[in-house]
């Protein structure tokens, strides 16, 4: 389904944080804003959900522990309990300070690199991906927000050079 | 300007007039001769059903005869008679410390040019105003000790000095007279920092101009140093001294996290309090929410260096070094091991999720668990050199616990009574009021 799409240009962060808020006072959906750096508080403005990022790494975290306990209990105390220095290996707690180390480690590198791969598998980025960007100027200096066209073309355009748009482009685009 | 509220100061003097008269039992009730220490061992004994541990050493002990089994209710004397006095150190010490953590992350704070705390700098100033009373108190148990009046560093004892040649090779630094020096001198030079950058806070509300500003970031710069190397000595002298025979490099650091975390544990729940009470209107979540990330790291600080010093001498297992752990997780298992519980699973877990950190109630239950945590800390370093296996959290404890808090309370808040709560003309102070997280 063809669809009409604007998209609105800025070149001011603070000018586009007014923006986002006005066209959403007028009950617009915004499809997406493309930003060369991180506007401070636009998540907030354009009302969209917290992330859970730091909950999926903290589960990845007590995986992490559970490997490194499970491992080294394994290998140290139940497959082969030699005697290496004294130290004693009848029992995991027994020994359980020498494992330390390797138990924050493990924790750490699973709780980090699994964060990172599910933030790559949510925001869906590889190498070789296609570059999703509209208008090369927004990696530079310009913000764009792209919104989709239900009501008057003419009123939304309105709209957007009112808060202060520099540039304003309508386009047909196959909806996704 | 906050008023000293009547219903906190009796509270504060309820506390201290319960918590002197559990002190002044305790040392009533210390024995005075050999025949009162075993007559209380046996009936501590017949209460419990009997230490399993203790019954053995004393048959150990019966059977080698008489001459050893001397020497042996000589030493439970020393033990039972040094009780009060550990218990009474070790409270002093414990509210001395917040008072000192509290200070260095005042000082932190003005060296860094912290934008978001200048609101707290009062309350901060507040808490160290105990810095004068229980320094002094400190000093002057620090000072009966070398009088003889307890026995809680041996190395003071002649006797012993005299029978001992590691102590003997440690003299030059381990003497009563230089002991007493070097206290004055770190104290001195705490609370010298303490009122003077106090009294420069103060007079930038009333100047047009920042030099006051300016004077106080220098000599904060300037205490931090001083601070570094004087904390680190004192733990060698206030506390590693009780324990002649054992040295720990990274003690001093060990003993700095855990006054430190403390300390910022008590500068959120003392700002909880007053925000609760309307006092500090411009103090918003997000204030709290830094002190209680303050506390979440620190806390893990603190199990880093508390981790790093048990397993480096667990690992090499060197006899000279390990029989401090060997001691403690013989006869203090629970409140050595229930500590790291405290201080580290329970903040950790509860201090982890940022929502949590914003919530005044979460903090200060966090905050109770912490500091009672850091308590049992300090009473695992001085216990078991000074009461070995008689040790007990009773009246004595409680007594000194109670006493020193209804102190702390009293200076505190009369301190905080003193001046408004909230800086006027400080540089950072619209930052602070805007802070957000």
């Amino acid at each position: 389904m063809a669809s009409k799409m604007i998209h609105a240009y800025y070149n001011d962060d603070d000018v586009l944080m007014h923006a986002v808020k006005k066209v959403k006072a007028a009950k617009h959906h915004i499809e997406e804003v493309y930003c060369p750096f991180p506007v401070h508080g636009l998540d907030k403005a354009m009302g969209l959900a917290p992330t859970r990022i730091a909950i999926t790494s903290f589960l990845y975290g007590c995986v992490g522990l559970t490997v490194a306990i499970t491992m080294m209990n394994y290998i140290m105390i139940e497959d082969w309990p030699q005697d290496i220095g004294g130290k004693p290996s009848f029992s995991y707690l027994e020994n359980l300070p020498a494992f330390v180390p390797i138990m924050f480690e493990l924790t750490v590198f699973f709780a980090a690199h699994l964060m990172v791969i599910t933030f790559y598998l949510r925001s869906r980025l590889w190498p070789f991906k296609k570059a999703e960007n509209p208008d090369v100027r927004t990696t530079d200096d310009h913000f764009l927000m792209e919104i989709e066209v239900h009501g008057s073309e003419k009123e939304l355009t309105e709209l957007l050079m009112d808060t202060g748009a520099v540039e304003i482009n309508v386009m047909e685009k196959n909806s996704h | 300007m906050y008023t000293f509220s009547n219903r906190l100061k009796i509270g504060s003097f309820i506390l201290m007039a319960v918590g002197f008269l559990g002190i002044a039992i305790g040392f009533i009730s210390a024995p005075t001769t050999v025949e009162e220490a075993k007559a209380i061992v046996a009936s501590h004994d017949d209460g419990h059903g009997g230490h399993g541990a203790e019954a053995g050493h004393g048959d150990a002990a019966a059977a080698h005869g008489g001459e050893h089994d001397a020497s042996h209710d000589e030493h439970l004397l020393h033990q039972l008679m040094n009780k009060p006095w550990a218990a009474l150190y070790v409270g002093a010490f414990f509210f001395f410390m917040i008072a000192l953590g509290v200070l260095a992350f005042y000082a932190i704070q003005r060296a860094a040019q912290a934008g978001w705390s200048p609101l707290l700098f009062r309350v901060m100033e507040g808490i160290t105003a105990y810095l004068v009373p229980g320094g002094i108190i400190v000093f002057v148990i620090l000072v009966l000790s070398v009088l003889h009046m307890n026995h809680l560093f041996v190395w003071m004892d002649p006797d012993v000095v005299a029978h001992d040649e590691l102590i003997q090779g440690k003299v030059g630094y381990l003497n009563p007279t230089f002991f007493l020096i070097r206290a004055a001198l770190f104290l001195g030079g705490w609370i010298f920092y303490r009122e003077y950058s106090r009294k420069l806070s103060l007079r930038q509300d009333e100047s047009d101009d920042n030099t006051n500003f300016k004077l106080n970031f220098r000599w904060s710069a300037g205490f931090l140093v001083f601070y570094l190397v004087t904390e680190s000595m004192m733990s060698w002298d206030w506390i590693m001294s009780v324990d002649p025979h054992w040295f720990s490099t990274l003690f001093g650091w060990y003993v700095f996290a855990s006054m430190f975390v403390s300390g910022i544990t008590v500068i959120a729940m003392v700002t909880i309090y007053l925000k609760s009470k309307g006092l500090l209107p411009d103090v918003n979540d997000s204030h709290i929410h830094d002190l209680a990330k303050f506390m979440f790291g620190i806390s893990i600080f603190w199990t880093y260096l508390w981790f790093s010093q048990f397993m480096l001498i667990w690992y090499s297992n060197i006899p000279e070094e390990v029989t401090y752990y060997v001691t403690r997780i013989a006869d203090y298992r629970l409140p050595f091991f229930g500590m790291v519980a405290m201080n580290f699973v329970f903040p950790l877990l509860l201090l982890m999720n940022s929502d949590y950190k914003r919530i005044n109630w979460f903090v200060v239950l966090a905050g109770i668990v912490i500091l009672a945590g850091h308590y049992l800390d300090i009473f695992n370093m001085i216990m078991p050199a000074t009461v070995g296996d008689q040790w007990s959290i009773g009246i004595s404890e409680l007594g000194a616990i109670l006493f020193f808090a209804g102190l702390f309370i009293f200076w505190v808040f009369r301190a905080l009574a003193s001046a408004p709560l909230q800086p006027k003309r400080n540089p950072f102070i619209e930052e602070s009021r805007h802070f957000h997280y």
